[in-house]
């Protein structure tokens, strides 16, 4: 492919180092150092994208982040193809594959395109007004909106790459290192702080770097060579970290910041191969210094979309930086001086600038004459009316304006030819992030821009994003604002001889009048959304009024560049048509990200096994060489069952089950919530925190307890142990452990601070193995002949200290199954150890494991309830049958003064009961709601059911319940309505087994 | 997200710390001498003030201590941080 669209006057590229690259399936050649889009530009392609809804063609407009139609999908592997990127941003290497997006077939014929002459038929809110009747209809609309909609293909595998975090903390962050972004780094580092500076670009220098007018200058030389001495002395000092390719996402309070480090995008496949690909830094910065620049707006003209229409400024670039000829004929449309500079650099260049179409009526600025010295042709006070060509611009229609600068003054229609038309409304202050942290906006009248006026936290805002355009006022502020930022005497800039082109005149006509009717006219505002001035009419036509309701009825800066270009024409064009002053239209909330994150880099390491913590007990290699099954329990992987061949679940519990009651069953208990409580308030603490008494349990007693919350309602529940006098460790349930710790914390050291007690997390301490059934005691008597288990030596609900071979153990015998039951705790290392000599003991009664499924079984046919199953926050003890263990002599605990309200006293509240299927082998749904009439509309709902298991001890199906008044329903019929039958059951009494505890003290 | 100075460890992020509702409301001494309405008023009734807040914070993934915070809630400002117990600062 030819490259006669070069100058050989480029610096950035490397001429030598050629590149091969594939666009919409054909192979190009680029240079070392070109974006996809100059490299396009380079090969004479401005067509690459269709418009979001009117599948317009559209063409490269910019050259930097705020690009809103050369949008493009980047790579062909199904992991890691990247749509929605812009083309101005990718930086080309060997093999790199890029492809249009939002057309179909392709970008140069695109059955969508017919949208474009529908347009009358889709105006603003079209498909709100339009597919919401009949609403059933809506699924079939959405097919078809979505075909031809859409930006960009998802990949469908999971993402090969590597993204990581970093965190950084430093005394100054400064963001962008254009002309003051570089005098602050300097400035900052040089008085010895710690700082850090972030381009989003490869290269440091911003728009200065290339400026190579004679018309700006800085201490006698050109402004692009004294700002490169500048950077390399930069390079040269310590204590300052610089890094390109970083885009920072969000500034948050507090200073701090998210920004998004691309390290291999701009590598070929094989120099990426194992690096790291993007990396999250999380910044924490003392003082921000945000020197993020200003975006060029476009104008607002009929017909300002097609391929061929760039911004003034990009067209200057891709010249200067990038030595691309953007048109073979320019022609430039501006409201100030900016388009004279790319003019003038154009020609010097030797690239045909036809003329310069500029709405102002004079201006006798050093660059317009300039301009007019090499003989640029100007047509003052003109404007375009309208642009030809379909895939590329071919010719303007240009009209002179009259003096209120809404209509014209003769009717003259002027055609001229041109290929490329650089466009310049002026410059917008970049002050997203600014506002992002809780900055607040002012509105500067005399130019028309908000900039900066609050400042939030330690933070600055300098350069242009600051509202200073010009070069002699940027270096005089910024070095000024340094100084009293950083509380420092100089910067090194203060006496510094600038000289610039002055802009004597500038003028803003949000949208340029045409000759024809509005109603006939494309002016785009949002280029990606299709959203143009006429919407806004239309939006303020129909009653819409505020700027965030015209923004999401028209579409209007909700694209992927965020209406970085538009929002300020719509904000001016609202102002006109209403009468408002466009300083109390207000702007709207820029949200993070500035520029779109890869869900790679917000995750970055946390994915796959890495995605959340697991806990595991110390028992769990032994519990996967057995075939468990794992249930997660909080952040614990619990053993859940352990089939058996091919056993189901259902089978595997049946068995397990039957097991334990017969002869003998061992459950890993390890992960119950474990606390240690000393001091000489214990008993007092507890007392308080439960809801019965326990200062006359005895040294070597356990004892269940209930916790309330202060409304009354069941909290958590577990066994608590007394150690010695002083001394108590007290079980929580698994998923209850860190919030039960954190409450009983808030309450010692904000309510009782008083009382003398300290507590102790102890649950990763110890590993618990608990052995149950009849054959338990045998067990535990080969683990420790010299125990006497006798019930008059260690009966039901007490503790021993003893000695597993040479390791110390506690053993509470303690049951939540009915049978009789041991809990050993061991100290954690020796966990597997213990398990592995209980299965060992016990293998001659058949000892078998079981998970939590079981052990949730077997609890149920007692009755007993597990916290967060059976209740759900809104029961209390009452409400659960359990006024046995609530203390009437207390006079106060934790959640007591609740249970005397009169809410918490109704009869009619829902309360735990046992229910029977009337056909017993029927197992009900647990969730399954409750009603007493079969007949009845609206049907009254009495309640649902909690826990429901096949008991293969009992050999019936058994469930607990909450029912409304349910503690006087004893033997009342009622029923389960379920999809395709109904279910009979019969209320009863929720402990379906042993309800006289001779199994606890056999 | 905050930068938060924990009275016994000093700064920390955001993530180290939990929120603990308004502060300076005391657990009654003797609740059964309430009536329902008193009782509720303690229990249910919170403040949602947009400007100066007195909150309660806790240090949980640190040294697990609670503390009092005036915080301003239109920007987040935090005016002073000061240990459980100490009475908080008149006007
Ligand atoms: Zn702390």
């Amino acid at each position: 492919m030819s490259q006669n669209l070069r100058v050989k006057s480029s610096n950035f590229i490397d001429e030598t180092s050629r590149i091969s690259f594939k666009f919409n399936g054909k192979t190009y050649y680029g240079f070392k150092g070109d974006t996809l889009a100059s490299a396009l530009l380079a090969n004479d392609i401005h067509l690459v994208g269709r418009s979001f809804k009117y599948h317009r063609p559209r063409g490269i407009m910019t050259s930097g982040s705020e690009e809103p139609n050369a949008i493009v999908q980047v790579g062909n592997d199904k992991a890691i193809t990247e749509p929605n990127v812009r083309a101005t941003e990718v930086e080309i290497y060997n093999g790199l594959e890029a492809k249009s997006q939002n057309c179909w077939p392709s970008v140069n014929f695109d059955i969508g395109g017919i949208n474009n002459f529908l347009s009358p038929l889709l105006p603003a809110g079209f498909y709100y007004k339009t597919f919401m009747w009949p609403a059933s209809f809506w699924e079939k609309y959405e097919i078809a909106i979505r075909h031809s909609a859409g930006l960009g293909r998802s990949p469908t595998k999971p993402d090969t790459d590597i993204y990581e975090h970093r965190y950084i903390h430093c005394d100054v962050l400064v963001i962008g290192a254009g002309i003051s972004g570089i005098m602050a780094a300097k400035t900052a580092t040089k008085n010895n702080l710690n700082t850090l500076l972030l381009d989003e670009k490869n290269e440091l220098g911003g728009m200065t770097i290339y400026q190579n007018s004679e018309k700006f200058k800085i201490d006698n030389k050109i402004s692009s060579e004294w700002l490169n001495d500048e950077i390399e002395e930069l390079n040269k000092l310590d204590n300052l970290e610089i890094k390109t390719r970083t885009s920072v996402a969000a500034y948050h309070g507090y200073n701090y910041l998210l920004a998004r480090e691309n390290l291999t995008d701009h590598l070929s496949k094989d120099e990426k191969e194992n690096k790291v690909r993007q990396r999250l830094l999380k910044i924490r910065a003392k003082k921000v210094i945000v020197a993020t620049g200003s975006l060029e707006r476009p104008l607002v003209f009929n017909n300002n979309d097609r391929p061929g229409i760039m911004l003034s400024s990009a067209v200057k670039k891709y010249a200067d930086y990038y030595g691309v000829i953007c048109g073979k004929n320019n022609i430039f449309f501006t409201n100030n001086d900016t388009a004279y500079e790319s003019a003038i650099s154009l020609l010097k260049k030797g690239i045909n600038v036809h003329c310069i179409i500029d709405i102002r009526e004079n201006s006798n600025s050093s660059i317009v004459k300039e301009a007019q010295d090499l003989g640029l042709k100007i047509y003052w006070s003109h404007t375009i009316v309208d642009t030809h060509g379909y895939k590329r611009l071919k010719q303007i229609s240009i009209m002179e304006l009259s003096k209120d600068g809404q209509s014209f003054a003769n009717s003259n229609k002027i055609v001229l030819d041109c290929d490329c038309l650089g466009m310049s409304g002026g410059w917008t202050p970049a002050v997203h992030l600014f506002t992002q942290s809780g900055g607040k906006l002012k509105f500067r009248e005399k130019d028309q821009v908000f900039i900066p006026n609050k400042y939030q936290s330690e933070q600055v805002s300098i350069g242009s994003c600051n509202g200073d355009f010009e070069l002699d006022e940027i270096i005089k502020n910024s070095s000024d604002i340094l100084k009293d930022f950083l509380k420092i005497e100089k910067t090194g800039f203060d006496n510094i001889n600038v000289e610039t082109s002055k802009e004597t005149s500038k003028k803003n006509i949000w949208l340029l009048p045409s000759d024809k009717i509005v109603g006939k006219t494309k002016p785009f505002v949002d280029y990606q959304n299709d959203a143009t001035a006429k919407d806004i009419k239309l939006a303020l036509r129909e009653g819409f009024r505020s700027i965030e309701h015209v923004k999401r009825y028209t579409t209007t800066g909700m694209g992927t560049d965020q209406g970085k270009l538009g929002n300020m024409h719509a904000l001016g064009i609202i102002a006109d048509t209403t009468g408002v002053k466009m300083g109390e239209v207000g702007t709207t909330t820029f949200r993070p990200p500035y520029t779109p994150l890869t869900f790679g880099t917000i995750v970055g390491r946390n994915v796959g096994e890495y995605f959340d913590i697991f806990r595991r007990t110390p028992m769990n290699d032994w519990h996967i060489n057995n075939n468990a099954e794992f249930e997660n329990v909080g952040q614990w992987k619990r053993a859940w069952y352990y089939p058996r061949g091919n056993e189901t679940m259902y089978e595997a519990v049946q068995r397990e089950s039957k097991a334990t009651r017969e002869s003998a069953g061992i459950l890993d208990a390890s992960t119950l919530g474990k606390i240690d409580i000393q001091g000489s308030d214990a008993s007092e603490f507890l007392n308080r925190v439960y809801t019965n008494a326990w200062s006359k349990l005895g040294i070597g007693k356990c004892r269940y307890g209930l916790m309330l919350n202060e409304d009354g309602m069941v909290y958590d529940d577990g066994v608590t142990t007394r150690l010695g006098e002083n001394h108590y460790i007290m079980t929580t349930t698994t998923g209850g452990a860190a919030n039960v710790m954190g409450k009983l914390e808030d309450y010692l050291q904000t309510e009782w601070p008083e009382l003398d007690v300290y507590l102790t997390s102890v649950t990763d301490h110890f590993a618990t193995a608990t052995i149950g059934g009849p054959n338990s005691k045998k067990i535990l008597n080969k683990l420790i002949p010299d125990l006497d288990l006798s019930d008059e030596n260690f009966p039901h609900m007490s503790f021993k200290e003893e000695k597993i071979g040479k390791i110390n153990c506690r053993i509470m015998r303690i049951s939540f199954t009915g049978e009789l039951s041991y809990e050993i705790n061991i100290q954690a290392s020796y966990g597997k150890s213990l398990w592995e000599q209980c299965m060992d003991a016990g293998k001659e009664f058949n000892i078998t494991p079981y998970g939590t499924e079981t052990m949730h079984l077997l609890r149920a046919e007692k009755g007993f309830i597990i916290v967060g199953q059976d209740t759900d926050g809104t029961m209390t003890p009452i409400d659960l049958q359990m006024d046995w263990v609530v203390s009437k002599k207390k006079y106060d605990f934790i959640g007591k003064r609740s249970l005397y309200r009169s809410d918490t006293m109704r009869e009619d509240r829902k309360q735990m009961v046992g229910l029977l299927t009337n056909d017993p082998n029927t197992v009900l749904e647990e969730g399954a709601q409750i009603i007493s009439e079969l007949n009845q509309t609206p049907v009254k709902m009495l309640g649902h059911v909690t826990s429901s298991y096949f008991s293969p001890n009992l050999g019936k199906s058994i469930a607990l319940a909450v029912v409304k008044g349910g503690k006087n329903m004893m033997g009342k019929k009622l029923f389960i309505p379920m999809e395709d039958k109904t279910i009979n059951v019969t209320v009863v009494d929720p402990i379906f087994l042993d309800k006289e505890n001779k199994k606890l003290n056999a | 997200m905050f930068l938060i100075n924990c009275p016994y460890c000093g700064e920390r992020d955001q993530s180290e710390f939990k929120a603990g509702g308004e502060a300076h409301i005391e657990r009654p001494k003797q609740p059964t001498e309430l009536s329902d309405d008193e009782w509720a008023e303690y229990l249910f009734m919170r403040k949602n003030i947009k400007g100066i807040q007195f909150e309660r914070w806790n240090h949980a993934h640190g040294c697990r201590k609670w503390f009092n915070m005036i915080r301003d809630t239109s920007n987040d400002e935090i005016k002073l941080i000061y240990k459980m117990g100490e009475k908080p600062p008149k006007g």
